[in-house]
């Protein structure tokens, strides 16, 4: 029996690589035929240091999972296209590689979980070989060396008795097991950036902390560098040191979680705080931000948030702020935050 | 899986007892078929006598049941020969040409089913719909009788008649007629298998395996078709089906022997036992073909398996 190498030496040191592992810039994101084309994410730029450990949060509909598949070159074509901007890994902007390397760099340099467990395993596969497969496709490596790092991952995961399990099928496993099995297919061959899509938001309250929990672990053991795209600002707080704040497709602030938490500077931002649940008063209802978030397209001029935002002047229906650095640590899209009166 | 095979039990009552009725109601004296317009009213008393016919017709109702589930389908009027050994013989060049054409139809109808998928809106896919409407639209009988004269009369690349012997020969003159029912099927099969590949590209863990790193061709290959053959197995039920029934007429084209032919000309000739026999053969396989289809979906399928 062949010894499986551990986890932590299965990856020759990261490569050094001067600046941010992610550099995102000034990326759109359309849906539909050029002309009517509606655009779901637009002009957002972002970095991720190696190592870091980064949150976007926003509303259901707020572009997050577009942006996320962009990073992975995933986004739906047709319909969806990305009509502007750069997306430099490690320096090199994959919009630019022709689309047959892709592929080498899914799961192997970028992995990615997804919103939804039930359905993102393959039903027909037993997940010892879907788990498998992230591996054979990135490493060479014997079978039975294979199987005895399923097994490892299995239990980096914490699936009881993995040896027994690599035979199940998707269908025997709840949601949660289900999100841990992609997670273990996610970090199969040490991605050095790990895309995690609402990694919780299907489960359970009390999977969903077993499963924030296990972020911990996966960061803490492999030293992965980690997206978590969230609605929720208190999971991100939990995970992240800094958070984007998305609203309509568009970055609205940008800021470590400490300095959100105590001097947010977009009203969406407070918004999102005061509607965070908090364990001890179970029974006051929760703060709702008034309105909705505007359909794609709907708003033609000004701020995305005029509409709902409480703090707006005139200034804001007219002209749409840009991000501004407001501290080194945080920058905001707000014409208030950035000193305007009128 | 015996509780399936129990489950048919009725349905194959019922389709005996249709054909019963069915041979009764149709105009047409077995005796005078038989024995021919001149034939002297002894004659035709006596040949009633042998062949069961004068006893009353709920007896005779009875007789064919026992008949059927003993396998003693009595003997035919025409010729003498027991109506079993003529089934016997003709069965397996039916069973021949529907294989043979839901391999070959399987086989092209799939990848091509497959391609218009993948390269939807494009040339693979308006061949796709252009040549599923010919296949629509076209009776098989015409398509036969279009290759016969082709390829048969004109070309005489292929033999015009009879099944052959060996086992080229036997494919030899299998081609044409299973092509014939192939083309159907593969733009039915075709037509299927790219929706429902298009359907199971769209799904959630089909991004999973993109994200994994899989290239298109095993993304296809590996996780979309699997699950889009499961859809796909109860269509392909119902084509072989459809086969079967689509040998009729092309044992008649292409004059080839089997049960189909066997049936027709039985009944243009009022040969109760044949038509009796040939009809509960054709209803077995029937059932035979539904079994293999839930047995098929338990291969696919792993959540029928732990049930
Ligand atoms: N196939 C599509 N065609 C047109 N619009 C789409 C398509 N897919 C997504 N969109 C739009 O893109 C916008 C952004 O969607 P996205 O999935 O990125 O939101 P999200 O922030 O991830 O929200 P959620 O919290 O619901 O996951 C949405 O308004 C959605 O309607
Ligand atoms: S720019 Fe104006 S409308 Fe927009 S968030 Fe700031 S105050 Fe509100
Ligand atoms: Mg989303």
């Amino acid at each position: 029996m062949t010894i499986a190498p551990s986890l932590s030496r299965q990856q020759p040191a990261a490569s050094v690589h001067p600046g941010p592992l992610l550099k995102v810039e000034d990326l759109s994101i359309e849906f539909g035929p050029k002309g009517t084309a509606v655009r779901v994410v637009e002009g957002v730029s972002f970095t991720i240091d190696t190592g870091a450990a980064v949150g976007i949060v926003g509303e259901s509909g707020s572009g997050k999972s577009m942006t996320s598949l962009a990073v992975m070159g995933l986004i739906p074509s047709p319909p969806g296209r990305i009509a502007t901007g750069r997306i430099l890994f490690e320096g090199v902007d994959l919009l630019g590689l022709p689309r047959s390397r892709m592929p080498e760099i899914r799961g192997r340099d970028i992995a990615m979980i997804f919103q939804e467990p039930m359905s993102s395993l393959n039903p027909v596969m037993t997940i010892g070989d879907q788990i498998g497969e992230a591996i054979k496709l990135h490493q060479k490596m014997g079978r039975e060396e294979r199987r005895q790092r399923v097994v490892e991952l299995l239990k980096l995961v914490g699936i009881p008795d993995p040896e027994r399990r690599l035979g199940a099928y998707p269908h025997q496993f709840s949601g949660g097991m289900r999100q841990r099995v992609m997670i273990a297919m996610a970090v199969a061959c040490n991605p050095k950036l790990l895309i995690a899509d609402e990694p919780t938001t299907a489960l359970d309250v009390t999977i969903q902390a077993q499963v924030l929990e296990l972020m911990h672990k996966i960061r803490r053991t492999l030293n992965t560098t980690i997206l978590l795209i969230s609605h929720d600002l208190g999971v991100i707080a939990d995970i992240c040191e800094r958070v984007i704040v998305m609203y309509a497709g568009k970055v609205v602030e940008d800021a470590d979680v400490k300095t959100i938490f105590r001097s947010p500077k977009h009203p969406y931002t407070r918004g999102l705080l005061q509607s965070i649940p908090r364990l001890k008063d179970e029974n006051t209802r929760l703060y709702q931000i008034p309105g909705m978030v505007p359909l794609p397209g709907t708003i033609k001029q000004g701020c995305p948030f005029f509409p709902r935002c409480p703090d707006r002047i005139d200034k804001c229906a007219r002209e749409t702020p840009p991000l501004l650095e407001i501290t080194p640590q945080q920058k905001a899209a707000c014409w208030v935050s950035a000193g305007a009166t009128s | 899986m015996l509780y399936r095979l129990a489950d048919a039990i009725p349905t194959i009552w019922l389709v005996l007892t249709l054909v019963f009725i069915a041979m009764r109601i149709l105009p047409g004296d077995p005796a005078i078929a038989a024995l021919g317009d001149g034939a002297l009213p002894e004659q035709l008393a006596e040949f009633r006598e042998k062949m069961g016919l004068n006893v009353p017709i709920w007896q005779q109702y009875f007789n064919f049941l026992i008949g059927t589930l003993t396998l003693d389908f009595g003997k035919s009027y025409m010729n003498g020969a027991p109506v079993l050994d003529l089934i016997a013989r003709n069965l397996p060049y039916t069973i021949q040409l529907t294989v043979a054409a839901m391999i070959l139809g399987t086989v092209i109808g799939i990848p091509f089913g497959v391609l218009a998928a993948v390269k939807r809106g494009k040339l693979p896919d308006s061949g796709m719909r252009i040549f599923s409407l010919v296949g629509y639209a076209v009776p098989d009988f015409y398509l036969g009788a279009l290759f016969l004269i082709g390829f048969a009369l004109n070309l005489r690349w292929f033999p015009i008649n009879g099944a052959g012997s060996g086992f080229f020969d036997i494919l030899h003159h299998l081609f044409l007629p299973a092509l014939t029912l192939a083309l159907v099927k593969a733009a039915f099969i075709g037509r299927l298998t790219r929706t429902s590949v298009l359907e199971v590209l769209g799904k959630d863990y089909v991004r999973t395996a993109r994200a994994k790193g899989a290239r298109e061709n095993r993304v296809i290959y590996r996780h979309a078709l699997r699950n889009a053959l499961l859809p796909l197995a109860t269509g392909m039920g119902l084509s072989l089906l459809a086969t079967l029934s689509g040998s009729v007429a092309v044992e008649l084209v292409f004059n080839r022997p089997g049960i189909g032919r066997l049936l027709i000309q039985s009944i243009t000739e009022r040969d109760y036992g044949v038509i009796q026999g040939g009809v509960v053969v054709f209803a077995l396989m029937v059932v035979f073909v539904n079994l293999m289809m839930d047995l098929l979906y338990v291969v696919i399928d792993p959540r029928i398996r732990v049930k």
